[in-house]
Protein backbone atom coordinates (compact mmCIF):
# COMPACT_ATOMS: atom_id res chain seq x y z
CA UNK A 1 0.00 0.00 0.00
CA UNK A 2 2.89 2.19 0.37
CA UNK A 3 3.44 4.66 -2.46
CA UNK A 4 6.45 4.98 -4.44
CA UNK A 5 8.94 8.53 -3.70
CA UNK A 6 11.75 9.34 -5.67
CA UNK A 7 13.64 12.94 -5.82
CA UNK A 8 13.61 12.87 -9.10
CA UNK A 9 9.77 13.19 -9.89
CA UNK A 10 9.43 16.13 -12.15
CA UNK A 11 6.78 18.51 -11.33
CA UNK A 12 4.08 20.50 -13.55
CA UNK A 13 4.33 24.02 -11.95
CA UNK A 14 1.04 23.45 -10.67
CA UNK A 15 2.86 20.63 -8.10
CA UNK A 16 2.79 23.21 -5.15
CA UNK A 17 -0.69 23.94 -5.35
CA UNK A 18 -2.06 20.64 -5.56
CA UNK A 19 -0.30 19.55 -2.07
CA UNK A 20 -1.38 22.85 -0.60
CA UNK A 21 -5.05 21.80 -1.62
CA UNK A 22 -4.15 18.48 -0.11
CA UNK A 23 -3.95 16.32 -2.97
CA UNK A 24 -3.32 12.63 -2.67
CA UNK A 25 0.04 12.59 -4.72
CA UNK A 26 1.31 9.82 -6.57
CA UNK A 27 4.08 9.20 -9.11
CA UNK A 28 3.50 8.92 -12.27
CA UNK A 29 4.71 8.51 -15.84
CA UNK A 30 8.18 9.97 -14.01
CA UNK A 31 5.66 13.22 -12.57
CA UNK A 32 4.41 13.70 -9.00
CA UNK A 33 0.94 13.92 -10.07
CA UNK A 34 -2.27 14.48 -7.98
CA UNK A 35 -4.62 11.30 -7.77
CA UNK A 36 -7.46 13.20 -5.71
CA UNK A 37 -8.68 15.81 -3.75
CA UNK A 38 -11.97 15.78 -1.91
CA UNK A 39 -12.35 11.88 -3.36
CA UNK A 40 -12.47 10.22 -6.44
CA UNK A 41 -15.93 9.52 -6.60
CA UNK A 42 -16.95 13.33 -5.52
CA UNK A 43 -14.97 14.52 -8.28
CA UNK A 44 -16.11 12.31 -10.59
CA UNK A 45 -19.89 13.63 -9.93
CA UNK A 46 -18.51 16.90 -10.18
CA UNK A 47 -17.25 16.84 -13.61
CA UNK A 48 -20.53 14.86 -14.87
CA UNK A 49 -22.78 17.06 -13.42
CA UNK A 50 -20.77 20.76 -12.54
CA UNK A 51 -17.40 21.47 -13.88
CA UNK A 52 -14.18 20.41 -12.82
CA UNK A 53 -10.03 21.57 -13.67
CA UNK A 54 -7.65 18.69 -14.37
CA UNK A 55 -4.18 19.62 -14.25
CA UNK A 56 -2.50 17.53 -17.39
CA UNK A 57 0.36 19.03 -17.85
CA UNK A 58 2.63 15.76 -17.82
CA UNK A 59 1.20 15.37 -21.47
CA UNK A 60 3.63 15.54 -24.30
CA UNK A 61 3.42 18.31 -27.46
CA UNK A 62 5.54 18.08 -30.86
CA UNK A 63 5.34 20.65 -33.39
CA UNK A 64 5.84 19.45 -36.72
CA UNK A 65 6.01 21.98 -39.51
CA UNK A 66 7.25 22.58 -42.76
CA UNK A 67 5.95 21.68 -46.56
CA UNK A 68 6.14 18.03 -45.92
CA UNK A 69 4.73 18.12 -42.39
CA UNK A 70 1.39 16.61 -43.54
CA UNK A 71 3.38 13.78 -45.33
CA UNK A 72 5.53 12.87 -42.29
CA UNK A 73 1.72 13.36 -40.06
CA UNK A 74 0.08 11.04 -42.63
CA UNK A 75 2.72 8.13 -42.52
CA UNK A 76 2.90 7.89 -38.77
CA UNK A 77 -0.92 8.07 -37.68
CA UNK A 78 -4.02 6.00 -38.58
CA UNK A 79 -6.14 8.40 -39.48
CA UNK A 80 -6.20 10.61 -42.30
CA UNK A 81 -4.93 13.84 -41.31
CA UNK A 82 -5.73 15.61 -45.04
CA UNK A 83 -8.93 15.95 -43.72
CA UNK A 84 -7.98 18.32 -40.92
CA UNK A 85 -8.66 22.30 -41.84
CA UNK A 86 -6.73 24.65 -39.51
CA UNK A 87 -8.37 24.86 -35.91
CA UNK A 88 -9.77 21.14 -36.38
CA UNK A 89 -8.27 18.45 -33.75
CA UNK A 90 -8.35 14.91 -34.69
CA UNK A 91 -8.13 11.35 -32.45
CA UNK A 92 -5.65 9.48 -34.04
CA UNK A 93 -2.59 6.57 -32.84
CA UNK A 94 0.37 5.72 -34.09
CA UNK A 95 1.03 2.30 -35.50
CA UNK A 96 4.40 0.04 -35.15
CA UNK A 97 5.25 -2.09 -37.48
CA UNK A 98 3.49 -5.17 -36.05
CA UNK A 99 0.09 -4.26 -36.44
CA UNK A 100 0.19 -2.84 -32.77
CA UNK A 101 0.27 1.02 -31.35
CA UNK A 102 3.06 2.87 -30.49
CA UNK A 103 0.52 5.76 -28.79
CA UNK A 104 -2.76 7.25 -29.17
CA UNK A 105 -2.44 11.05 -29.62
CA UNK A 106 -4.39 14.02 -31.20
CA UNK A 107 -3.22 15.46 -34.27
CA UNK A 108 -4.13 19.31 -34.64
CA UNK A 109 -3.61 21.55 -37.66
CA UNK A 110 -2.27 24.90 -36.47
CA UNK A 111 -2.25 28.19 -38.03
CA UNK A 112 -0.05 29.42 -40.82
CA UNK A 113 0.69 32.38 -39.66
CA UNK A 114 4.33 30.78 -38.53
CA UNK A 115 4.78 29.05 -41.28
CA UNK A 116 6.55 30.07 -44.70
CA UNK A 117 4.32 30.06 -47.84
CA UNK A 118 3.49 26.33 -48.90
CA UNK A 119 4.19 25.18 -45.58
CA UNK A 120 1.52 22.89 -42.86
CA UNK A 121 2.34 22.99 -39.04
CA UNK A 122 0.69 20.51 -36.85
CA UNK A 123 0.56 19.65 -33.13
CA UNK A 124 0.74 16.18 -32.09
CA UNK A 125 -0.17 15.54 -27.91
CA UNK A 126 0.85 12.22 -26.66
CA UNK A 127 0.89 10.16 -23.41
CA UNK A 128 3.14 11.45 -20.88
CA UNK A 129 4.49 8.07 -20.11
CA UNK A 130 5.71 7.90 -24.40
CA UNK A 131 7.11 11.07 -24.66
CA UNK A 132 10.42 9.47 -25.69
CA UNK A 133 9.34 6.59 -27.44
CA UNK A 134 7.18 8.80 -30.05
CA UNK A 135 9.39 11.60 -30.12
CA UNK A 136 12.31 8.54 -31.04
CA UNK A 137 9.56 6.91 -33.34
CA UNK A 138 7.95 9.77 -35.34
CA UNK A 139 11.88 10.98 -35.84
CA UNK A 140 13.24 7.82 -37.16
CA UNK A 141 10.32 8.22 -40.02
CA UNK A 142 10.98 11.83 -40.43
CA UNK A 143 12.75 11.51 -44.57
CA UNK A 144 10.89 14.44 -44.94
CA UNK A 145 11.08 17.90 -45.30
CA UNK A 146 9.33 18.54 -41.84
CA UNK A 147 10.97 20.07 -39.08
CA UNK A 148 10.17 18.52 -35.38
CA UNK A 149 10.49 20.69 -32.09
CA UNK A 150 9.15 18.91 -28.67
CA UNK A 151 7.41 21.17 -26.32
CA UNK A 152 6.76 18.93 -23.83
CA UNK A 153 8.76 20.78 -20.99
CA UNK A 154 7.53 24.27 -21.65
CA UNK A 155 4.02 23.62 -22.34
CA UNK A 156 1.33 23.30 -19.39
CA UNK A 157 -2.30 21.57 -20.07
CA UNK A 158 -5.47 22.04 -17.80
CA UNK A 159 -8.77 20.41 -18.80
CA UNK A 160 -11.79 21.90 -17.77
CA UNK A 161 -14.67 19.22 -18.05
CA UNK A 162 -17.93 18.96 -17.69
CA UNK A 163 -21.55 20.20 -18.21
CA UNK A 164 -21.33 23.70 -16.98
CA UNK A 165 -16.95 24.15 -18.05
CA UNK A 166 -18.24 26.97 -21.08
CA UNK A 167 -20.33 29.07 -18.64
CA UNK A 168 -17.47 28.35 -15.77
CA UNK A 169 -14.45 30.26 -17.65
CA UNK A 170 -16.58 32.25 -20.71
CA UNK A 171 -16.06 35.53 -18.90
CA UNK A 172 -12.02 34.76 -19.14
CA UNK A 173 -12.18 35.34 -23.01
CA UNK A 174 -13.76 36.69 -26.03
CA UNK A 175 -14.20 33.46 -27.45
CA UNK A 176 -17.50 31.86 -27.76
CA UNK A 177 -16.78 29.01 -26.15
CA UNK A 178 -20.28 27.23 -26.00
CA UNK A 179 -19.97 27.97 -30.41
CA UNK A 180 -17.33 25.87 -30.40
CA UNK A 181 -17.67 23.01 -32.49
CA UNK A 182 -16.23 19.32 -31.02
CA UNK A 183 -12.57 18.93 -31.72
CA UNK A 184 -12.23 22.15 -33.16
CA UNK A 185 -9.85 24.94 -31.08
CA UNK A 186 -8.87 28.21 -31.49
CA UNK A 187 -6.08 30.59 -30.55
CA UNK A 188 -6.70 33.49 -28.74
CA UNK A 189 -6.47 35.58 -24.99
CA UNK A 190 -7.63 33.64 -22.17
CA UNK A 191 -7.45 35.32 -18.77
CA UNK A 192 -5.56 38.50 -20.11
CA UNK A 193 -2.69 35.60 -21.31
CA UNK A 194 -2.13 35.89 -25.10
CA UNK A 195 -1.52 33.10 -27.63
CA UNK A 196 -3.44 30.56 -25.52
CA UNK A 197 -4.96 27.48 -27.75
CA UNK A 198 -8.21 26.93 -26.18
CA UNK A 199 -9.59 23.35 -27.73
CA UNK A 200 -13.26 21.73 -27.25
CA UNK A 201 -11.79 18.30 -26.64
CA UNK A 202 -11.06 16.29 -23.50
CA UNK A 203 -11.36 12.64 -22.21
CA UNK A 204 -14.51 12.41 -20.04
CA UNK A 205 -17.36 12.77 -22.07
CA UNK A 206 -18.93 15.44 -20.36
CA UNK A 207 -17.67 17.93 -22.43
CA UNK A 208 -15.43 20.66 -22.13
CA UNK A 209 -12.18 22.52 -23.22
CA UNK A 210 -8.35 21.68 -23.00
CA UNK A 211 -6.26 24.79 -22.53
CA UNK A 212 -2.51 24.12 -23.88
CA UNK A 213 -0.32 27.17 -22.42
CA UNK A 214 3.43 28.45 -22.24
CA UNK A 215 4.07 26.95 -18.29
CA UNK A 216 5.25 29.97 -17.24
CA UNK A 217 1.50 31.10 -17.27
CA UNK A 218 0.27 28.08 -15.83
CA UNK A 219 -0.53 29.03 -12.36
CA UNK A 220 -1.84 32.30 -13.17
CA UNK A 221 -4.61 30.67 -15.27
CA UNK A 222 -5.31 28.14 -12.98
CA UNK A 223 -5.98 30.84 -10.24
CA UNK A 224 -7.71 32.49 -13.55
CA UNK A 225 -10.22 29.46 -14.00
CA UNK A 226 -10.83 28.87 -10.10
CA UNK A 227 -12.15 32.45 -9.50
CA UNK A 228 -14.14 32.78 -12.22
CA UNK A 229 -15.71 29.32 -11.77
CA UNK A 230 -16.48 30.12 -8.22
CA UNK A 231 -19.80 30.80 -8.19
CA UNK A 232 -20.53 27.44 -10.39
CA UNK A 233 -18.52 25.69 -7.29
CA UNK A 234 -15.50 24.53 -10.05
CA UNK A 235 -13.35 21.86 -8.28
CA UNK A 236 -10.07 20.58 -8.66
CA UNK A 237 -10.14 16.85 -10.61
CA UNK A 238 -7.17 13.71 -10.03
CA UNK A 239 -5.85 11.38 -12.13
CA UNK A 240 -8.28 8.84 -10.50
CA UNK A 241 -11.66 10.21 -11.72
CA UNK A 242 -9.49 11.26 -14.91
CA UNK A 243 -9.65 7.72 -14.98
CA UNK A 244 -13.25 6.54 -14.04
CA UNK A 245 -14.99 9.24 -16.11
CA UNK A 246 -12.90 7.84 -19.54
CA UNK A 247 -13.45 4.53 -18.64
CA UNK A 248 -17.16 4.99 -18.39
CA UNK A 249 -17.31 5.87 -21.74
CA UNK A 250 -14.95 2.94 -23.15
CA UNK A 251 -12.07 5.22 -24.12
CA UNK A 252 -8.98 3.78 -24.21
CA UNK A 253 -6.39 4.05 -21.97
CA UNK A 254 -2.71 3.56 -23.42
CA UNK A 255 -0.62 1.29 -21.46
CA UNK A 256 -3.74 -0.80 -20.32
CA UNK A 257 -6.50 -1.12 -22.97
CA UNK A 258 -4.09 -0.59 -26.56
CA UNK A 259 0.07 -1.42 -26.22
CA UNK A 260 2.52 -2.51 -28.84
CA UNK A 261 0.73 -5.32 -29.34
CA UNK A 262 -2.94 -4.43 -29.54
CA UNK A 263 -4.55 -3.95 -33.08
CA UNK A 264 -6.82 -0.75 -33.09
CA UNK A 265 -9.27 -2.99 -34.87
CA UNK A 266 -9.59 -5.37 -31.93
CA UNK A 267 -9.58 -1.83 -29.49
CA UNK A 268 -12.66 -0.54 -31.52
CA UNK A 269 -10.33 1.96 -32.92
CA UNK A 270 -11.55 1.15 -36.64
CA UNK A 271 -12.92 4.39 -36.81
CA UNK A 272 -9.94 6.14 -36.49
CA UNK A 273 -7.79 3.21 -38.77
CA UNK A 274 -8.14 4.64 -42.07
CA UNK A 275 -7.48 1.70 -44.26
CA UNK A 276 -8.83 4.05 -47.61
CA UNK A 277 -5.60 6.08 -47.19
CA UNK A 278 -2.30 5.37 -49.88
CA UNK A 279 0.04 4.79 -46.80
CA UNK A 280 0.61 4.35 -43.34
CA UNK A 281 2.41 2.31 -40.88
CA UNK A 282 0.91 -1.23 -40.96
CA UNK A 283 -1.91 -0.65 -43.59
CA UNK A 284 -1.86 -3.74 -44.95
CA UNK A 285 -2.12 -5.36 -41.81
CA UNK A 286 -5.04 -4.05 -40.79
CA UNK A 287 -6.33 -4.36 -44.21
CA UNK A 288 -6.06 -7.85 -43.81
CA UNK A 289 -7.58 -8.02 -40.43
CA UNK A 290 -11.00 -5.76 -41.94
CA UNK A 291 -10.83 -8.08 -44.71
CA UNK A 292 -10.34 -11.69 -42.64
CA UNK A 293 -11.75 -10.61 -39.43
CA UNK A 294 -9.68 -10.69 -36.13
CA UNK A 295 -8.97 -12.99 -33.31
CA UNK A 296 -9.85 -10.80 -30.40
CA UNK A 297 -11.85 -7.56 -29.25
CA UNK A 298 -11.78 -5.41 -26.83
CA UNK A 299 -15.68 -5.67 -25.18
CA UNK A 300 -17.03 -3.71 -22.30
CA UNK A 301 -18.72 -5.68 -19.75
CA UNK A 302 -20.91 -5.07 -16.38
CA UNK A 303 -20.31 -7.29 -13.27
CA UNK A 304 -23.46 -9.37 -12.19
CA UNK A 305 -21.23 -9.17 -8.56
CA UNK A 306 -20.16 -6.56 -6.33
CA UNK A 307 -16.36 -7.33 -6.84
CA UNK A 308 -14.20 -5.12 -9.19
CA UNK A 309 -12.78 -6.23 -12.26
CA UNK A 310 -8.77 -5.29 -12.55
CA UNK A 311 -5.93 -4.79 -15.37
CA UNK A 312 -4.56 -8.32 -16.15
CA UNK A 313 -7.65 -11.10 -14.37
CA UNK A 314 -8.16 -13.11 -16.40
CA UNK A 315 -11.42 -13.78 -18.60
CA UNK A 316 -12.81 -17.38 -18.66
CA UNK A 317 -15.64 -19.57 -20.35
CA UNK A 318 -18.88 -21.05 -18.00
CA UNK A 319 -16.38 -23.99 -18.00
CA UNK A 320 -13.11 -21.80 -16.81
CA UNK A 321 -11.10 -22.00 -20.04
CA UNK A 322 -9.92 -19.19 -21.17
CA UNK A 323 -10.85 -17.04 -23.66
CA UNK A 324 -9.48 -13.43 -22.35
CA UNK A 325 -8.08 -10.66 -20.26
CA UNK A 326 -9.21 -7.83 -18.47
CA UNK A 327 -7.44 -4.60 -19.54
CA UNK A 328 -8.92 -1.56 -17.36
CA UNK A 329 -11.48 -2.06 -14.48
CA UNK A 330 -13.46 -0.20 -11.80
CA UNK A 331 -16.56 0.83 -9.73
CA UNK A 332 -18.63 3.24 -11.66
CA UNK A 333 -19.26 6.28 -9.62
CA UNK A 334 -22.22 7.31 -12.29
CA UNK A 335 -23.43 3.66 -12.41
CA UNK A 336 -22.94 1.96 -9.20
CA UNK A 337 -21.87 -1.14 -10.26
CA UNK A 338 -18.70 -2.61 -11.36
CA UNK A 339 -17.37 -1.99 -14.94
CA UNK A 340 -14.52 -3.03 -17.22
CA UNK A 341 -12.95 -3.47 -20.63
CA UNK A 342 -11.35 -6.65 -21.90
CA UNK A 343 -10.04 -8.87 -25.39
CA UNK A 344 -12.31 -11.94 -25.62
CA UNK A 345 -12.11 -14.25 -28.50
CA UNK A 346 -14.12 -12.72 -31.18
CA UNK A 347 -16.75 -15.46 -31.54
CA UNK A 348 -17.98 -15.31 -27.66
CA UNK A 349 -17.38 -11.00 -28.08
CA UNK A 350 -21.38 -10.53 -28.54
CA UNK A 351 -23.19 -8.42 -26.62
CA UNK A 352 -25.42 -10.20 -24.38
CA UNK A 353 -23.52 -13.01 -24.00
CA UNK A 354 -21.68 -13.99 -20.51
CA UNK A 355 -18.22 -14.13 -19.85
CA UNK A 356 -16.55 -14.82 -16.45
CA UNK A 357 -13.86 -13.26 -14.25
CA UNK A 358 -11.18 -14.66 -12.47
CA UNK A 359 -11.07 -13.06 -8.94
CA UNK A 360 -9.26 -16.08 -6.52
CA UNK A 361 -10.52 -18.92 -6.56
CA UNK A 362 -14.06 -17.65 -7.94
CA UNK A 363 -14.78 -17.06 -11.19
CA UNK A 364 -17.54 -14.22 -11.70
CA UNK A 365 -19.90 -13.51 -13.73
CA UNK A 366 -20.37 -10.17 -16.13
CA UNK A 367 -22.08 -8.89 -19.32
CA UNK A 368 -20.89 -8.03 -22.17
CA UNK A 369 -22.63 -4.20 -23.23
CA UNK A 370 -22.73 -1.71 -25.59
CA UNK A 371 -20.58 1.38 -24.84
CA UNK A 372 -20.49 4.06 -23.75
CA UNK A 373 -21.43 2.69 -20.03
CA UNK A 374 -22.53 6.38 -19.33
CA UNK A 375 -25.29 7.04 -21.34
CA UNK A 376 -25.28 10.95 -19.96
CA UNK A 377 -27.86 12.46 -17.68
CA UNK B 1 -4.09 10.27 11.36
CA UNK B 2 -5.42 8.10 14.29
CA UNK B 3 -3.86 5.28 16.25
CA UNK B 4 -5.68 4.38 19.33
CA UNK B 5 -4.02 2.69 22.44
CA UNK B 6 -4.99 -0.71 23.45
CA UNK B 7 -5.87 -2.07 19.96
CA UNK B 8 -3.00 -4.35 18.36
CA UNK B 9 -1.75 -3.59 14.73
CA UNK B 10 -0.82 -5.70 12.16
CA UNK B 11 1.75 -5.02 8.80
CA UNK B 12 -1.62 -5.79 6.88
CA UNK B 13 -2.73 -2.49 7.83
CA UNK B 14 -5.39 -4.06 10.01
CA UNK B 15 -6.18 -3.62 13.75
CA UNK B 16 -7.39 -5.90 16.27
CA UNK B 17 -9.50 -5.48 19.47
CA UNK B 18 -9.31 -8.46 22.58
CA UNK B 19 -12.27 -9.09 24.38
CA UNK B 20 -11.95 -12.30 25.93
CA UNK B 21 -10.83 -14.89 23.52
CA UNK B 22 -12.65 -12.92 21.09
CA UNK B 23 -10.79 -10.48 18.50
CA UNK B 24 -12.76 -7.94 16.35
CA UNK B 25 -10.83 -6.76 13.13
CA UNK B 26 -11.02 -3.34 11.16
CA UNK B 27 -8.95 -1.81 8.90
CA UNK B 28 -6.48 1.17 9.90
CA UNK B 29 -7.10 5.13 9.05
CA UNK B 30 -4.03 4.29 7.27
CA UNK B 31 -5.48 1.87 5.34
CA UNK B 32 -8.66 4.01 4.35
CA UNK B 33 -7.33 6.38 3.64
CA UNK B 34 -4.79 4.53 1.50
CA UNK B 35 -7.42 3.08 -0.58
CA UNK B 36 -10.20 5.81 -0.98
CA UNK B 37 -13.83 5.12 -0.41
CA UNK B 38 -14.94 1.58 -0.15
CA UNK B 39 -16.84 -0.05 -2.70
CA UNK B 40 -18.11 -3.19 -1.58
CA UNK B 41 -16.76 -5.61 1.68
CA UNK B 42 -16.88 -9.11 0.92
CA UNK B 43 -16.63 -11.73 3.51
CA UNK B 44 -17.13 -15.07 2.83
CA UNK B 45 -16.00 -17.26 5.79
CA UNK B 46 -18.12 -17.05 8.30
CA UNK B 47 -18.17 -20.47 10.37
CA UNK B 48 -14.98 -21.41 8.33
CA UNK B 49 -11.70 -21.49 10.86
CA UNK B 50 -8.51 -20.30 9.19
CA UNK B 51 -4.63 -20.01 10.00
CA UNK B 52 -2.98 -16.58 11.06
CA UNK B 53 -2.20 -14.65 7.73
CA UNK B 54 -5.15 -16.36 5.82
CA UNK B 55 -7.42 -14.17 3.28
CA UNK B 56 -10.81 -13.78 4.76
CA UNK B 57 -11.93 -11.77 2.54
CA UNK B 58 -11.87 -8.69 0.28
CA UNK B 59 -12.23 -4.79 0.28
CA UNK B 60 -13.15 -3.00 -3.36
CA UNK B 61 -12.35 0.90 -3.55
CA UNK B 62 -12.87 2.53 -6.39
CA UNK B 63 -9.02 2.11 -7.79
CA UNK B 64 -7.97 -0.87 -6.01
CA UNK B 65 -8.67 -4.06 -4.73
CA UNK B 66 -7.25 -5.21 -1.31
CA UNK B 67 -7.49 -8.87 0.01
CA UNK B 68 -8.17 -8.66 3.91
CA UNK B 69 -5.59 -11.41 6.14
CA UNK B 70 -6.44 -13.09 9.27
CA UNK B 71 -4.34 -11.36 11.83
CA UNK B 72 -4.74 -13.89 14.56
CA UNK B 73 -5.93 -17.60 13.74
CA UNK B 74 -9.35 -18.81 14.97
CA UNK B 75 -12.86 -19.21 13.84
CA UNK B 76 -14.46 -16.24 11.95
CA UNK B 77 -17.78 -15.70 14.10
CA UNK B 78 -19.44 -12.60 12.76
CA UNK B 79 -19.18 -10.64 9.19
CA UNK B 80 -20.21 -6.68 10.59
CA UNK B 81 -23.51 -7.01 9.49
CA UNK B 82 -23.61 -3.08 8.58
CA UNK B 83 -20.86 -3.70 6.07
CA UNK B 84 -22.52 -6.78 4.42
CA UNK B 85 -24.37 -5.63 0.76
CA UNK B 86 -27.16 -8.42 2.52
CA UNK B 87 -28.12 -5.97 5.19
CA UNK B 88 -26.30 -2.14 5.99
CA UNK B 89 -24.40 -2.63 2.60
CA UNK B 90 -22.58 0.47 3.64
CA UNK B 91 -18.91 -0.01 2.96
CA UNK B 92 -17.69 3.68 3.88
CA UNK B 93 -18.41 3.15 7.36
CA UNK B 94 -15.04 0.98 7.33
CA UNK B 95 -14.12 5.10 6.05
CA UNK B 96 -16.06 6.95 8.07
CA UNK B 97 -15.30 5.36 11.63
CA UNK B 98 -12.59 2.57 10.70
CA UNK B 99 -12.30 1.93 14.48
CA UNK B 100 -16.17 1.78 15.57
CA UNK B 101 -18.90 0.94 13.39
CA UNK B 102 -16.46 0.00 10.32
CA UNK B 103 -15.19 -3.12 11.73
CA UNK B 104 -14.96 -6.08 9.88
CA UNK B 105 -15.04 -9.27 11.30
CA UNK B 106 -14.84 -11.02 14.96
CA UNK B 107 -12.95 -14.00 15.28
CA UNK B 108 -12.64 -16.79 18.03
CA UNK B 109 -9.07 -17.23 18.96
CA UNK B 110 -7.47 -20.46 18.85
CA UNK B 111 -4.63 -19.03 20.27
CA UNK B 112 -5.10 -15.79 22.06
CA UNK B 113 -1.21 -15.59 22.87
CA UNK B 114 -0.81 -14.75 18.98
CA UNK B 115 -1.79 -10.78 19.64
CA UNK B 116 1.19 -10.59 21.79
CA UNK B 117 3.41 -10.62 18.38
CA UNK B 118 0.76 -8.03 16.72
CA UNK B 119 2.43 -4.00 17.12
CA UNK B 120 1.21 -1.49 19.54
CA UNK B 121 -0.39 1.86 18.74
CA UNK B 122 3.33 3.31 18.79
CA UNK B 123 5.16 0.90 16.50
CA UNK B 124 2.06 1.36 13.79
CA UNK B 125 2.54 4.91 13.85
CA UNK B 126 6.35 4.54 13.32
CA UNK B 127 5.54 2.04 10.81
CA UNK B 128 3.18 4.54 8.77
CA UNK B 129 4.76 7.16 9.82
Amino acid sequence: MSGIETPTLKTTGLTAKHIDLGAKMAAFAGYNMPISYAGIKDEHHAVRNGVGVFDVSHMGEFIVRGKEAIDLVQLVTSNDASKLEIGDAQYSCLPNHKGGIVDDLLVYRLPENMCSEGEQAFMLVVNASNIEKDWDWISKHNTFEAKMINISDQTGLLAIQGPKAAEAIQSLTDINLSEMKYYTFQKGTFAGIENVLISATGYTGSGGFEIYIDNQHLATLWDAIFEAGKELDIQPIGLGARDTLRLEMGYCLYGNDINDTTSPIEAGLGWITKTKKDHFHSIDIFRKQRAEGIDRKLVAFTMKDRRVPRHDYEIVDADGNHIGMVTSGTSSPSLGIPIGLGYVKKELAKTGSSIWVRMGKKQLEAEIVKLPFYKGV
Amino acid sequence: MEFPEGLRYTEEHEWVRVEDDVAIVGITDFAQSELGELVYVEVDTVGDTLEKNEVFGTVEAVKTTSDLFMPVSGEVLEFNPALDENEGDDPTLANNEPYGGGWIIKIKMSDPSEVESLMDAAAYGALVG
